[in-house]
């Protein structure tokens, strides 16, 4: 265990470094000058030249990466080419929001999908099994912001209830966290059809059944809390996918999270905004995914480690 | 003459057997699987519908596609329009039918580019061993990234536009086939008739092409049907954030992205491209589904 558990924190480590590779590439693969990009055609020598140097511009690339991975590591990714605030200060001030959209979207996409999942898989081959994969297949296939849309107008302008747009509290994240929450779902609940039915199949489930067991104890108790580990992966695979999905769930209600702020610094070209969101939100999907790995072994004795 | 009995022999055989009984290709055992499956069905009549109504767009939309007529804005879906008209009096329907062959290109221009690009870093990941450590690295470092989130981020460096969109879900994609064709690689070089073919000197190239990539087609075809949805999605998705195809553009998020500031008034303007987006990503994933279930039974 502690040498897979140390293998997969190598891989996170050089994954990361790969990572701030590209990212920190990123203002070098733009078609033309970095500098001209921002300051635009009409700049004097003079002042390209100062930028240059502000930049660390003028210096070798690979000095040019030592000295941005080297104040990454100090928290400090550079300020933003609009605002002149720091890029951290600014991802940390929004994605208190992104966040708590993200964990209520999860908690909406577990109940629904687990039940969803449950219901299909114990009613096998029925209409609630069909019913149940149809709406999830309509879930994962629609697009985001049609959700949400629809939701806006049903909601917020047609029976007014929540807010229309903006950030005013828990009640502004609702509409948002059901929006994306209802994607999730989809995933959710096709896994937890798979996964159940491989249980239900199992012969201390039918030993159970034949004991007499209560066919809610059956389903909850010995059948769903086996179904649910692979399940719990996916569902913690999905937190990262959920903080990339928050974009286009936050421009359409206008929340002031890092989603809308990565669609704000696209629109302005502001690329340590870009680049500092893009390495953030990568570093956290990446610390995610290894936490479900690890919480995953720990959990299911039967995975080798290799 | 020994040999022309048992021909003989082997045809009558044949010949006297029911039909049902006779021995069927692997292609033909996968087209009875999936006509038996109404998913797949449903998927692939939903899709021809698309499909027939963006090709014919110039045949059989009901209006020209840019036709604006000031006394007809936001008519609301009527025998006349029949999904209404927008804030300068086009007709939805028809901007819809030409709009479908912009989100179905972007689709199968990113399926085809991460296809390509993915089944061959696939193919000498898993059959060259020495080299597959490297791009697997590279690919666990674009993984890093949720795919929205790489898109954007290709978009911030190349720039915003249809092209640009295409080429960022495509990279974002690429990753899901090289996984997906390595692992079939590997498992079919270990196969006693890669071994024997290897063992007669026959090229790496001539394995490759001959019996390593007939065999990676079945997965592949899988992938390709439900990466072109997702794709569709992905695309449709930057397109609405501002990112991809730009308004005037008839493409389906951007039409949507339009109708965001009209909801309250004209509802249509919206919600038919996104209904579009959602039965066309629908119709992918059910005959994705449908296909794998007849490629692979038993991963059903």
């Amino acid at each position: 265990m502690t040498r897979y558990l140390l293998k997969r924190f190598f891989t996170m480590l050089i994954t990361l470094l790969g990572v701030s590779i590209l990212v920190f590439l990123m203002i070098h693969l733009i078609p033309g000058d970095p500098v001209l990009n921002i300051l635009g055609e009409f700049a004097t020598e003079e002042a390209i030249n100062n930028l240059k140097a502000e930049l660390g511009l003028n210096q070798p690339l690979y000095m040019q990466y030592f000295s941005f991975i080297g104040n990454a590591l100090q928290g400090d990714l550079g300020q933003s080419y609009i605002t002149n605030l720091y890029v951290v200060d600014e991802i940390m001030n929004r994605f208190p929001i992104t966040f708590q959209l993200a964990v209520y979207s999860l908690i909406i996409g577990a109940v629904v999908g687990i039940i969803m999942g449950t219901i299909a898989a114990v009613k096998q081959n029925t209409i609630f099994d069909q019913l149940a994969m149809m709406v999830s297949l309509i879930g994962i296939s629609a697009p985001g912001f049609w959700i949400a849309l629809f939701l806006i107008f049903v909601f917020a302008y047609q029976l007014p209830i929540f807010p229309i747009s903006g950030y005013d509290g828990f009640y502004s994240l609702i509409l948002p966290s059901i929006t994306l929450g209802l994607a999730t779902s989809g995933n959710i609940a096709r896994m937890t059809r798979s996964s159940m039915l491989e249980v239900i199949k199992q012969d201390y489930m039918r030993t159970a059944e034949a004991k007499g067991v209560n066919v809610f104890r059956l389903i909850f108790g010995h059948g769903l809390q086996n179904a649910l580990i692979p399940v719990i992966t996916l569902i913690g695979l999905q937190f990262g996918h959920l903080l990339a999905g928050a974009v286009v769930t936050e421009t359409v209600f206008a929340l002031p999270g890092i989603g809308s702020l990565a669609i704000e610094a696209i629109a302005t070209r502001d690329m340590p905004t870009i680049q500092g969101l893009v390495m953030f939100m990568a570093f956290i999907f990446i610390v995610v995914n290894l936490l479900v790995d690890i919480i995953y072994s720990a959990v299911d004795p039967r995975i080798k480690y290799e | 003459m020994s040999q022309v009995v048992t021909e003989s022999k082997t045809e009558g055989l044949v010949g006297n057997m029911p039909e049902a009984a006779k021995p069927k290709s692997y292609w033909s055992l996968v087209w009875r699987r999936l006509k038996r499956n109404k998913g797949a069905i449903i998927g692939a009549a939903i899709l021809l519908f698309f499909i027939i109504a963006s090709v014919g767009a110039p045949i059989l939309s009901p209006y020209p596609m840019e036709e604006m007529k000031m006394e007809n804005r936001f008519i609301a879906p009527s025998a006349d329009h029949w999904l209404g008209t927008d804030e300068f009096g086009r007709d939805i329907l028809s901007r819809m039918m030409y709009g479908g062959r912009v989100s179905l290109m972007m689709g199968l221009v990113a399926v085809s580019i991460a296809g390509i690009v993915g089944v061959f870093l696939g193919v000498i990941s898993g059959y060259y061993r020495k080299l597959d450590i490297y791009i697997m690295q590279c690919m666990d470092i674009l993984l890093a990234f949720p795919s929205l989130l790489l898109a954007i981020a290709i978009i911030a460096v190349l720039g915003v536009g249809l092209t640009n969109a295409m080429i960022a879900v495509a990279i974002s994609v690429i990753p899901s086939y090289v996984r997906v064709v390595r692992g079939t690689v590997l498992s079919l070089r270990e196969k006693e008739y890669i071994e024997a073919v290897k063992a007669l000197g026959v090229s790496d190239f001539k394995i490759i092409l001959k019996h390593i990539l007939p065999n990676v087609l079945s997965p592949v075809i899988v992938l390709s049907t439900l990466q072109f949805g997702t794709s569709i999605l992905a695309a449709a998705s930057l397109s609405f954030l501002g990112l991809g195809a730009q308004p005037p553009a008839p493409e389906w998020g951007a039409m949507a992205y339009v109708g965001k500031s009209f909801l309250l008034n004209a509802w249509w303007m919206s919600l038919f491209p996104g209904l579009a987006i959602m039965l066309v990503v629908l119709g992918f994933n059910m005959l994705g589904d449908g296909l794998r279930d007849a490629l692979d039974p038993r991963l059903k």
